[in-house]
């Protein structure tokens, strides 16, 4: 792989990181307005670290000059030095959103809001000078600064004088007294010589004068010291950063010769003596070595000990892997599976005996196919907490804005589901849990004259049953308000003035493009934008929702959703001598159609008395314009499906069996089709269409058009 | 000289860059995602040089070459921290622990490379 695509990818990996690292500063910052305990705080510190190191490496440096702040600030806070404190969280939170935006900008190589930054950095520039805590160190850094041209030490001896060595020329003396134990991690002096040698034309003298005696010698203690002479216009800086690694432990004396006072300041050397570190080892010491002036290491942030997991076991042992690559596994998989119930079919004209081992093979082969069909799918599923994630934020969030006093309860976080259905969920989501906030809940003075407790309450809880995932959003607020949504849907004209409606379908009104009730607009809603983008996007996915609501005592959002789209849990039907499919999450139940029963009205259309409700009736055969068994409804079956609140019946002539089928989008091979979801193709090799349950309603909408049809 | 390096970080595009930079120069990588992970490691293989992050969930960096370097076959294996924290207070820690040096971040290719011939 060529470098740059190679870098590419390691970006890639570094924007995915710092996302999620951002993410779980975003939830851990929420969580610290509950408790502010030092794990929270390290883990959080923690992500802007990494985010600041790696945005470094890979030349972001907008990205970890702004960090640096945040990490700052944080580390502050880690340390103790300052208290966590609701408007640093705040503007902690503000920052996470500005760098979110500034890593995107990043990515997609576009120019970063520099304005927004700027103002940012400036905000937490003045929180960070506003406290006592850092400043303090640095102007003791500076004190320690100020201080080191200090006196000139009183060295004496033969180091006065130039050596012969460097002929007059510039050049260095080195004393070195390594530490006892250096050789145990690992610092090999000789290797130090080694570089000093590229710097320089060099001459060292071991001085032997400590070693002990053999019987006492210790084999891996460094007994020996050195003078090192180094000619050369060399810079200290330079030398100093060979000793770099053991110069704290050991004593390092430098001695400048042939450049001048001149010379010495050019190289960044102070015109005195520094005090030595630890002068009694260091006798000879003229320019003693300071290890790194403290105002190098004061910029960057100091850190105690690694925070504590803060992926947990959800991200053990993870790998990613591109999601094409996982969908071609997943389509073949599928195509295994019709592979394998073809065979089946196969197995049923062999001779006897053949056929005892074919079947058995078959067993093993269809136990083989459903586990791997089950464990690749596993592969697509998140929890859904990838969703319930942002609303602990959204909520901290918008309770502000609105003055409402909230607590936000989340259940079955860890509950799985595919990732595509995830990532079409959460907006839905949020307009959902936003609408409870907004419309739902009351503000505390009008829940307390209810006598209901101050602050509000709302669910967010997932959970499985029967092949499904149901998503609740529940609050406790005023509920919906029945009699406000018919006036309002009167006024607009979505129903008729005197028509019945059940409270279930007065729900689903407020599902309808461009309805709202709220009396004003504001930016969180009221523009009736959104409840039906909401119900359109669950559709999409195969899902249903439901409302239940109770005047004063809250609404609860329910969202049926099957668990992946790559399958379908399936009933398949026969019309004439076609096989059709319907999803199961949309049948209510099917029953033998009485003649009697169904009444004729104008304009074509055909009601089913299913108790007392009427019910419209497809004739699937009409739809698709295939030859049915029989016309006559008492011969056929009615599956009654539900979509939008409503229930239909489809007429077949014949229900068949119940299996989970792979779903082929008919887009890829042919075009869209009304009332068709996709195909599949059944163990016979033939091709099914799935039936789009809400698309048929719409169909039958479409087809009676000018007639209410909530009034029908 | 190649040799077996054990890279030790808990970020996936800093163990990437650290691979990428080292392979390149023709040592062999093994890759950790933290010190638990490393130490476990490093007890059954054995490795020519360890180049740690220090902050890490688990077992941090410091932890780690604490507990390598009390291993015998660990004594003089050359243990690099790699870290953003140029702070005295945390080389020293390195140092105390047994570490050889240190490499600050952001580091680049180069850099990388020159400092671990230092001492490989």
């Amino acid at each position: 792989m060529s470098l740059d695509l190679e870098m590419e990818e390691i970006h890639k990996i570094f924007f995915e990181e710092s996302f999620e690292g951002l993410d779980v500063m975003e939830s851990s910052l929420l969580n610290l307005d509950v408790n502010a305990d030092r794990e929270t705080i390290a883990t959080i510190f923690r992500a802007a670290h990494s985010i600041k190191g790696g945005a470094a490496t890979f030349g972001f440096m907008e990205v970890s000059n702004f960090t640096h702040g945040v990490e700052t600030l944080l580390d502050e806070m880690r340390n103790g030095t300052r208290p966590v404190t609701p408007e640093a969280i705040q503007l902690l939170l503000q920052s996470v959103d500005g760098l979110r935006e500034m890593v995107k900008a990043v990515q997609a190589k576009q120019a970063i809001d520099a304005k927004r930054i700027a103002l940012l950095a400036d905000e937490i520039a003045q929180l960070l000078a506003r406290h006592p805590g850092q400043l303090a160190e640095a102007a003791t850094a500076a004190v320690v600064v100020a201080a080191a041209p200090g006196p000139v030490s009183s060295a004496s001896g033969p180091a006065d004088a130039a050596p012969e060595f460097l002929a007059g020329g510039p050049g260095w003396v080195i004393e070195f007294q390594p530490h006892r134990d250096m050789l145990k991690t690992n610092n090999e002096p000789l290797r130090m010589f080694a570089e000093l040698e590229r710097l320089g034309a060099l001459r060292s003298t071991a001085i032997v004068a400590e070693v002990p005696s053999l019987g006492s010698l210790q084999p891996d203690a460094c007994y020996l010291r050195w003078r090192l002479e180094l000619a050369g216009a060399v810079e200290r800086h330079a030398i100093e950063e060979v000793f770099d690694w053991v110069d704290a432990n050991s004593t390092i004396s430098y001695q400048l010769f042939g450049g001048g006072v001149a010379d010495a300041v050019a190289a960044g050397v102070p015109p005195g003596a520094e005090p030595a570190a630890d002068s009694e080892l260091a006798p000879l010491a003229v320019i003693a070595a300071v290890a790194d002036t403290p105002l190098v290491a004061a910029p960057v942030a100091a850190s105690v000990a690694a925070a504590p997991a803060h992926k947990g076991a959800v991200d053990a042992g993870s790998i990613r892997v591109s999601t094409t690559k996982v969908d071609h596994l997943i389509n073949l998989v599928g195509e295994l599976v019709i592979t394998q119930s073809m065979l089946s079919r196969f197995a049923d004209g062999c001779s006897p005996d053949e056929l005892e081992k074919l079947r058995e093979g078959l067993t093993q082969l269809t136990r083989n196919t459903r586990e791997l069909q089950e464990s690749v799918m596993q592969i697509r599923m998140l929890p859904i907490s990838f969703a319930f994630n942002r609303f602990p934020r959204l909520v901290h969030d918008l309770s502000r804005k609105l003055g409402k006093k909230v607590e936000l309860k989340l259940s079955g976080e860890g509950t799985e589901l595919d990732k595509t259905v995830l990532e079409k969920i959460a907006d839905p989501l949020v307009h959902l849990v936003r609408n409870a906030l907004d419309h739902g809940l009351e503000t505390p003075e009008v829940r307390l004259a209810a006598s209901k407790p101050e602050t509000g309450t709302i669910e967010l809880a997932a959970f499985h049953e029967g092949g499904n995932i149901i998503i609740e959003v529940k609050d406790d607020g005023g509920g919906l308000n029945r009699s406000k949504i018919l006036q309002r849907a009167r006024e607009r004209g979505l129903v008729a003035a005197d028509a019945e409606l059940s409270d279930e379908q007065i729900h689903h009104l407020i599902f309808a493009a461009g309805f709202s009730t709220a009396d004003m607009v504001s930016d969180v809603s009221g523009r009736g934008v959104g409840m039906d983008v909401v119900r359109r996007n669950i559709q999409d996915l195969g899902g249903v929702v439901q409302i239940s609501s109770v005047e004063g005592r809250g609404s609860t959002i329910r969202i049926r959703l099957p668990l992946t789209l790559a399958i379908l849990d399936g009933q398949l039907v026969r019309v004439g001598a076609d096989t059709y499919v319907i999803s199961l999450v949309a049948i209510v139940e099917t029953i033998q159609a009485q003649k009697d029963r169904l009444n004729a009205v104008p304009g074509g259309a055909e009601l089913f008395r299913l108790r007392d409700e009427y019910i419209p009736v497809v004739r699937l055969y009409d739809m698709f314009g295939v030859e049915p068994d029989s016309r006559a409804v008492e011969d056929g079956l009615l599956v009654v499906v539900e979509a939008e609140g409503r229930r239909f019946g489809v007429l077949v002539d014949d229900l068949l069996a119940q299996q989970q089928v792979v779903i082929k989008t008919l887009e890829t091979n042919y075009r869209q089709v009304t009332g068709v979801a996709g195909a599949t193709i059944l163990g016979d090799g033939t091709v099914a269409l799935i039936v789009d349950v809400p698309g048929l309603v719409q169909v039958f909408n479409a087809s009676f058009t000018g007639r209410d049809t909530l009034a029908a | 000289m190649a040799g077996v390096i054990l890279a030790v970080d808990d970020s996936a595009s800093m163990r990437q860059m650290v691979n990428f930079t080292l392979k390149g120069a023709g040592y062999e990588v093994v890759q950790a995602i933290d010190g638990v992970e490393a130490l476990e490691y490093a007890r059954l293989h054995s490795v020519d040089l360890v180049l740690t992050d220090v902050n890490m969930p688990r077992m941090d960096g410091i932890t780690l070459v604490k507990e390598l370097r009390a291993l015998p076959s660990y004594k003089y294996t050359p243990m690099l921290v790699l870290t953003t924290e140029s702070s005295q207070d945390k080389k020293m820690q390195g140092k105390q622990a047994g570490a050889t040096g240190w490499i600050v971040k952001p580091f680049n290719p180069d850099q990388l490379l020159a400092t671990i011939a230092r001492v490989l």
